[in-house]
């Protein structure tokens, strides 16, 4: 089978979601990549080096450049006449284009996928992450996102793929990029980061969010997160958001801190390897997913741990 | 303006789904259900645009068993205009659900269709870009702010790392995040308005859909079940669990 497997970049350099992505694809077949952006070889030659990546196919265009779906799901669908199957991360980039090539080619996608269990069959998470469907694909060729907590990631470099310029339909005319307006963050990406210390709605207000879950994250050189009632109430910006519609994390450690543990937040970090839970009701669900559990009240209990560390 | 606003019954979110023992699906029998949370935040946004000037006329559509027209009774309730049931108790795919929706596009000619970014039940994200690819029309995908300014609409989309905004030539697609609004509830009167505002009920074959699952479910089993933990007495220990694992 050849796969192609959607790069996600900034146009200056790749994204690590790309690599898992690759893992996933490696199991299916022979791998391509695209890169698709403007000004954006550098970003080829870099997916060049990934290992056991057979051919790059490099669209530079202007039209390409913020990856609007409009513009890039023509290209991709052209691309799949020699092609069996299209992978991308499922982050909100992927998401975003994949169903929209997926439908140009008249296939269901496969979403979010976590296992490849054989040419055409994968397992994915539903109802949030309560069950595990294992789906079997039909269709001639295959549209899948790839949920990049769920694969290892392909060593980024050890191979020497060739670069193949192709020339997609371009502009579709039909969107415009405006403008963006990026979280500005020192700490980790959350979807990438080892340790994550997530506060909850306990922490009251976004002075003692910043006040007592920041330093902890920076001692443990974390990524911050933050539960949906935390968003909801202004603590932190929405990116922060970890579970069912905010993003999905899996790192080595995860410290919830005044987080009850809502299903809804649950589906975003259960599984995450080590869960540690500090929260002062010893009833809270968090504690029944929690490795290690602390109950006490963690306007004590978080800065005492800060200064211990 | 017309406005689609397509809302499907799914399981309520505060429910923990139970996957039946023989392995073919999550248990649905006397399961409260509701209308799919990010729908509601779509029906809310076409009535702000109502509201706003910006829209005549919003029509809520529902593909589904017959009960799904609890679901859009809660929708006129809220204040769409009137409704279409696609009946079927078969299970239909988000390509199928395109397909239809873009059958119904094209007798209504709306200037907006406002889908939610996912259901909660199959958790896809995939019907709002799949309808905006087959009508050959821009896509606004997790939007958290819609503005509508003449012939185009300018979509604020939540992104990984932040916010990034593009503009769309109407007529457009565009799905909700959370942020878009907070809906509003349906008060009594207005549920008891809603009994009287026009249904239609129509069939996927009206429509000349074949809604066949492209996909078959082999299996849906129970995620794995973490391994209890344990519960330490005071912050040095947690410093000492944290020292052990090689975190700090």
């Amino acid at each position: 089978m050849k796969t192609l497997v959607w790069v996600e970049h900034d146009n200056a350099s790749l994204k690590d979601a790309t690599l898992a992505t690759v893992t996933a694809a490696a199991k299916l077949g022979e791998v391509h990549l695209l890169v698709a952006g403007s000004g954006c070889r550098a970003v080829a030659e870099a997916a060049a080096q990934i290992a056991g990546v057979g051919k790059v196919h490099l669209a530079d265009n202007a039209a390409y450049e913020h990856g609007l779906a409009e513009n890039v799901a023509p290209l991709i669908a052209d691309l799949m006449a020699d092609h069996d199957a299209f992978l991308a991360p499922a982050t909100t980039t992927g998401k975003n284009v994949a169903p929209r090539v997926a439908a140009l080619l008249d296939v269901m996608q496969v979403s979010d996928i976590l296992s490849v269990e054989g040419e055409k069959t994968f397992t994915r998470p539903i109802y949030a992450g309560n069950a595990i469907a294992t789906v079997e694909s039909t269709d001639a060729k295959l549209v899948i996102t790839v949920r990049g907590t769920a694969f290892g990631k392909a060593a980024a470099t050890g191979g020497s793929a060739a670069i193949e310029d192709v020339a997609g339909p371009g502009d579709a005319g039909l969107s415009s990029f405006v403008g963006a307006e990026l979280a500005k963050s020192e700490r980790p990406e959350l979807t990438s980061a080892k340790i994550i210390v997530s506060g909850g709605r306990a922490l009251k207000d976004a002075a003692t969010f910043e006040e007592y879950i920041m330093p902890l994250a920076d001692k443990l050189g974390a990524g911050v997160g933050a539960s949906r009632a935390a968003v909801d109430a202004g603590y932190v910006p929405n990116d922060y958001q970890v579970g069912q519609t905010g993003k999905i994390v899996a790192p080595e450690v995860y410290i919830a801190v005044g987080i009850s543990g809502a299903i809804q937040h649950l589906a975003g970090m259960k599984d995450s390897k080590t869960i540690i839970a500090i929260n002062k009701d010893e009833d809270a669900p968090i504690f029944q997913v929690a490795d290690i559990g602390l109950v006490a009240d963690l306007f004590k209990a978080v800065p005492e741990l800060t200064e211990k560390l | 303006m017309k406005i689609i606003v397509p809302v499907k019954r799914v399981i309520d979110y505060n429910v923990k789904p139970r996957v039946k023992s023989d392995g073919t699906g999550v248990d649905l029998a006397n399961v409260k259900m509701s209308m799919n949370p990010f729908d509601e935040i779509a029906v809310e946004e076409a009535i702000r645009l109502k509201e706003a000037g910006k829209a005549e006329e919003i029509v809520a559509v529902s593909v589904g068993p017959a009960k799904a027209q609890e679901t859009l009774r809660t929708a006129l309730a809220m204040g769409a205009d009137r409704a279409i049931l696609v009946e079927t108790d078969a299970e239909v795919e988000p390509l199928a659900v395109a397909k239809i929706l873009k059958a119904i596009v094209a007798e209504e000619n709306p200037g907006l269709v406002i889908l939610g970014k996912q259901a909660i039940d199959d958790d896809s994200n995939q019907t709002g870009q799949m309808l905006a690819a087959l009508l050959g029309r821009p896509q606004g995908t997790f939007a958290s702010k819609v503005e509508i300014d003449g012939d185009s609409v300018a979509v604020t989309r939540e992104v990984d790392g932040g916010l990034e905004t593009v503009r769309l030539a109407l007529p457009a697609i565009v799905t909700t995040d959370l942020r878009l609004n907070e809906p509003r509830y349906a008060s009594l009167p207005n549920i008891m308005k809603a009994k009287k505002k026009p249904l239609d009920s129509k069939s996927p074959a009206d429509y000349g859909v074949e809604i066949a699952p492209r996909l078959k479910t082999l299996k849906v089993s129970e995620p794995p079940v973490r391994q209890a933990g344990i519960k330490v007495p005071d912050v040095d220990a947690l410093v000492a669990k944290l020292k052990e694992m090689g975190v700090a």
